[in-house]
């Protein structure tokens, strides 16, 4: 890059090539017409400056013609800047079907980090290089926001609500990790490092790391400490609807609409149970907000992914994320 | 017209201006209590470029730092920029443009401005008593449940400023339509008067919106109501869209009067109609209406629809075309002109300058996929500053000194004044440009310390900003020196076109002796300039 760096951060994902492209295009515009604007300005300045206090130029009215260029010739281009930026928005948003899914909380002042497999970072985010990877991010108190850099990549983690980016890291390195929506006293504290690792180091970085288990498995726990099973059970005279095979399915409510059970929904129901109610079933379910945290709502709903049906029994946690990506988009 | 007989002279006590209903007098208040607001403003702002001379946070606490960004936000935006040339040069033209004794409604005029200095004692007080640490954007659930500081004076404060907005609007509708001179019609009136007239939709339809936004804040902070908080159901996104309804169209607030200034400036210092009188006046209306359309483009990255972002981002570039529009023609009017190189054509032309590079850095954060990247960095500060610093108040001086004659019937020292706007452009540049730099290189905005890399920049930018700030102080002194020493004026020192060129600088308290009639269209300067009341404004009196 050399000195390129100077107006660059370094490039570090499959995407930020395109980034910059547009990027790109759209500086030489702006310097097309601030240099068109500049030049007429200066040209008219100096040729057409007042030579007689008592000067009286002719009168132009206007010309329809020039009108409608300067109308329809930027219209054209923003058209065209339109059309590409909503390209690139949607690759951005498109995510892998294969993509390894990680779990981000934010917290005033930190990123709280899960991986499936069960490794816990703080402020720090180790990923394999050349693997699609699937950010699914809240926030435990105020809207915070996730941004790289060097992936040119950004999204708010909204506490009460997933939201989701992807990015697949293209060079092993070090890179910033800030948050970008304004949080309180520590908002510039709130940084840390994204680690990008050849895959074979960071298989080496999992297994050094290994906590109690997987995700899926502490959420098994909690879903058993909690006593949700006395409730949820796959027998027909359960009080709460059974849970196996539910992620990704319809599931018809009892105000006649009908949801896609994701992320979103199985985290509104754990700690706001009454929002929406299944057909067939009564809202006697106790809120667990405040019961459980963020990071232990992300366990129990890990572990419901790998409920399987009848079809999709022992599924392992990874395979169901992946399978979750592919119904979810 | 002796001397003794003009709005200044008439009447020299306190009461004489504290209970004056002369939209002259009330127009002068604004401008000092504006002119105060600016350099509380100001004083902010030289806080956080000192701050940000070094990458450690090393002069201030996080929490006094993230105050200082705050109170100048909120004093630049709500207390400067929203009031500042409609309160100040629109109440003081537009009634002598459209050939009226006042505005419609004169004691509401004072209303107003009672409002808003209230409004600005509730945030002053505010400030004095633990000030406001939420930004000027007030993101909820950190407004409604962590910040410990002065949320809801600080809302309150915004809240009485926004009916003096509110009714101001409501006063410039009501006289524009109402109290036009005969013959003068509606394409016959000056641009700055379009300009005002769009300006007054979005505040009267606007201002609403933010003022029960902020109170629904104060009343989720007291009593725990659920609307924006998730913790207590509801739901933070609900107040972007509520916040940026409004604070989105008061960019338009902001830059429409400025637009205005300019089309008069540009015309009247070519001596030259205006190029598309009819593109300017309807990209006024237009950039006013589409303007209510495009709020979501502050939300690409909040997890609103990624179809909503489609939308947004697509309506955010319609609104570019009239800005543009603008721009082209205002630069067609210097073709074949008499382009004077006094001070207020020195600011059109830097106005024109850094509005274009303000609007095309528009297009790079409506851009979807490019703002996943700059949003709420510094590519975004330097941005809207292009826009309300570079344009608004680039277009407020240059009106100030265009009309500081007709306000003051003094002349301010035209050397000095061309300094200074160079002394202006320059400064303004050093300080937000290298800002687009160090926002794609990925530097976020309301950074207390920041890493090392970025320091460079922001040492020019921190540079820039002393060259600024001395810019700005400059216009104080001779400014203030003219209005003692400064030679006198005539009435029509430009030899300009327009009513408030054919009455006494200053004029006197009914401005008009007699009724003016409209027998021309503005700008017309290709008419011989031989009118009676001073040297070629567009009326022509007639006895009363």
């Amino acid at each position: 890059m050399g000195n390129w760096s100077f107006f660059f951060p370094e490039g570090a994902s499959t995407t930020s090539g395109s980034v910059d492209a547009l990027y790109l295009f759209l500086i030489a515009i702006s310097v097309f017409f601030g240099a068109l604007i500049a030049v007429l300005l200066a040209v008219f300045a100096v040729k057409f400056r007042r030579r007689s206090d008592d000067e009286r130029p002719a009168e132009i009215h206007g010309s329809l013609p020039l009108e409608l260029a300067w109308t329809l010739f930027p219209a054209g281009i923003v058209l065209i800047i339109f059309l590409w930026s909503a390209e690139v928005f949607f690759t951005l948003h498109r995510v892998p079907k294969d993509a390894m899914q990680i779990h981000v909380v934010g917290k005033r002042w930190m990123w709280k980090i899960q991986h499936m497999t069960g490794q816990r970072e703080i402020s720090e985010l180790h990923v394999p290089v050349g693997v699609p990877v699937k950010l699914t991010l809240t926030s435990e108190d105020v809207i915070h926001s996730f941004f790289v850099p060097a992936f040119r990549i950004k999204k708010d983690a909204v506490p009460g609500r997933y939201n989701t980016i992807w990015f697949e890291a293209t060079k092993p390195g070090k890179y910033h990790l800030f948050c970008a929506e304004y949080c309180g006293t520590k908002h510039s504290g709130m940084i840390g490092w994204v680690y990008v690792m050849e895959p074979a180091k960071f298989q080496a970085w999992l297994q050094g790391g290994a906590s109690g288990g997987s995700l899926a498995s502490a959420g098994e726990r909690l879903f058993n400490d909690l006593a949700c099973v006395t409730c949820h059970r796959a027998d027909t005279g359960a009080r709460g609807p059974a849970l196996d095979g539910l992620f990704g399915k319809a599931v018809k409510l009892a105000n006649g609409n009908t949801v896609t059970a994701d992320e979103g929904y199985l985290r509104e129901s754990i700690v706001q149970p009454s929002a929406k109610i299944v057909a067939g079933y009564q809202p006697i379910m106790p809120t667990f907000q405040g019961l459980v945290t963020e990071e232990q709502i992300v366990q129990l709903i890990a572990y419901i992914q790998t409920l399987g049906g009848a079809a999709g029994a022992g599924a392992t946690a990874p395979a169901a994320t992946a399978a979750a990506g592919a119904t979810r988009r | 017209m002796s001397e003794r007989n003009n709005y200044l002279t008439n009447g020299y006590g306190v009461r004489s201006w504290l209970l004056t209903v002369d939209h002259k007098r009330i127009a002068i208040l604004y401008l000092v209590s504006i002119t105060l607001m600016f350099f509380i403003g100001a004083a902010f702002a030289a806080c956080l470029r000192l701050e940000l001379a070094t990458p450690q946070g090393d002069v201030f606490q996080p929490e006094t730092y993230n105050k200082i960004f705050t109170m100048h936000g909120v004093f630049m935006v709500f207390f400067f920029l929203i009031p500042s040339i409609p309160a100040v040069l629109g109440n003081f033209l537009i009634p002598i443009m459209i050939g009226a004794k006042d505005l419609a409604f004169p004691k509401l005029n004072l209303l107003s401005w009672y409002l808003y200095i209230f409004g600005a004692a509730f945030t002053l007080y505010a400030m004095v008593s633990g000030g406001l640490d939420t930004g000027w954007t007030f993101y909820t659930p950190y407004s409604t449940a962590y910040s410990n500081t002065a949320v809801i004076s600080t809302g309150l404060g915004i809240f009485i400023a926004g009916f003096s907005s509110i009714l101001t609007g409501l006063n410039f509708i009501v006289t524009i339509h109402k109290m036009r001179a005969p013959g003068l019609t509606w394409f016959r009136l000056p641009l700055f008067v379009w300009a005002h007239y769009a300006t007054s939709i979005i505040q009267v339809l606007g201002t609403p919106v933010i003022a029960v936004t902020v109170l629904m804040v104060a009343v989720e902070r007291m009593l725990h109501l659920g609307f924006f908080d998730p913790a207590l159901g509801g739901d933070p996104i609900l107040f972007q869209h509520m916040f940026w309804f409004y604070s989105h169209p008061a960019v338009y607030i902001m830059i429409l009067p400025a637009m205005g200034v300019i089309s008069e400036l540009v015309t009247a210092m070519t001596r030259k109609r205006v190029f598309g009188y009819e593109f300017i006046a309807a990209s006024s209306l237009t950039i006013a209406v589409v303007g209510f359309l495009v709020w979501g483009h502050h939300m690409f990255v909040s997890g609103q629809s990624t179809y909503a972002g489609f939308v947004f981002s697509a309506l955010s570039y319609l609104v570019a075309i009239p800005s543009a529009i603008k721009v082209f023609n205002w630069v067609a009017t210097l073709y074949k002109g008499s382009v004077s190189w006094d001070a207020p054509m020195l600011y059109t032309i830097g106005f024109i300058g850094l509005f274009t590079i303000g609007g095309l850095t528009g297009l790079f954060c409506a851009a979807l996929g490019l703002d996943l990247h700059i949003h709420d960095t510094y590519f975004i500060v330097a941005h809207f500053h292009y826009i309300m610093v570079g344009g608004s108040i680039m277009a407020y001086l240059g009106g100030m000194h265009f009309w500081w004659p007709k306000i003051t019937g003094r002349m301010y020292p035209e050397w000095w004044a061309r300094v200074s706007a160079a002394v202006i452009f320059i400064g303004f540049n050093l300080t937000f440009f290298p800002q687009f730099i160090l926002g794609y290189l990925g530097m976020p905005r309301r950074y207390h310390a920041y890493p090392d890399e970025f320091q460079v920049l922001n040492v020019l930018s921190s540079a820039g900003a002393s060259i600024l700030g001395i810019g700005y102080l400059i216009p104080m002194f001779y400014f203030a020196w003219s209005m003692r020493y400064g030679p006198k004026a005539a009435p029509n020192p430009w030899k300009a076109k327009g009513l408030e060129w054919g009455i006494a600088s200053p004029p006197p308290t009914e401005n008009f002796e007699s009724q003016p009639i409209v027998t021309e269209e503005a700008y017309a300067y290709a008419e011989p300039a031989s009118k009676p009341a001073g040297g070629g404004g567009h009326g022509t009196p007639v006895p009363a």
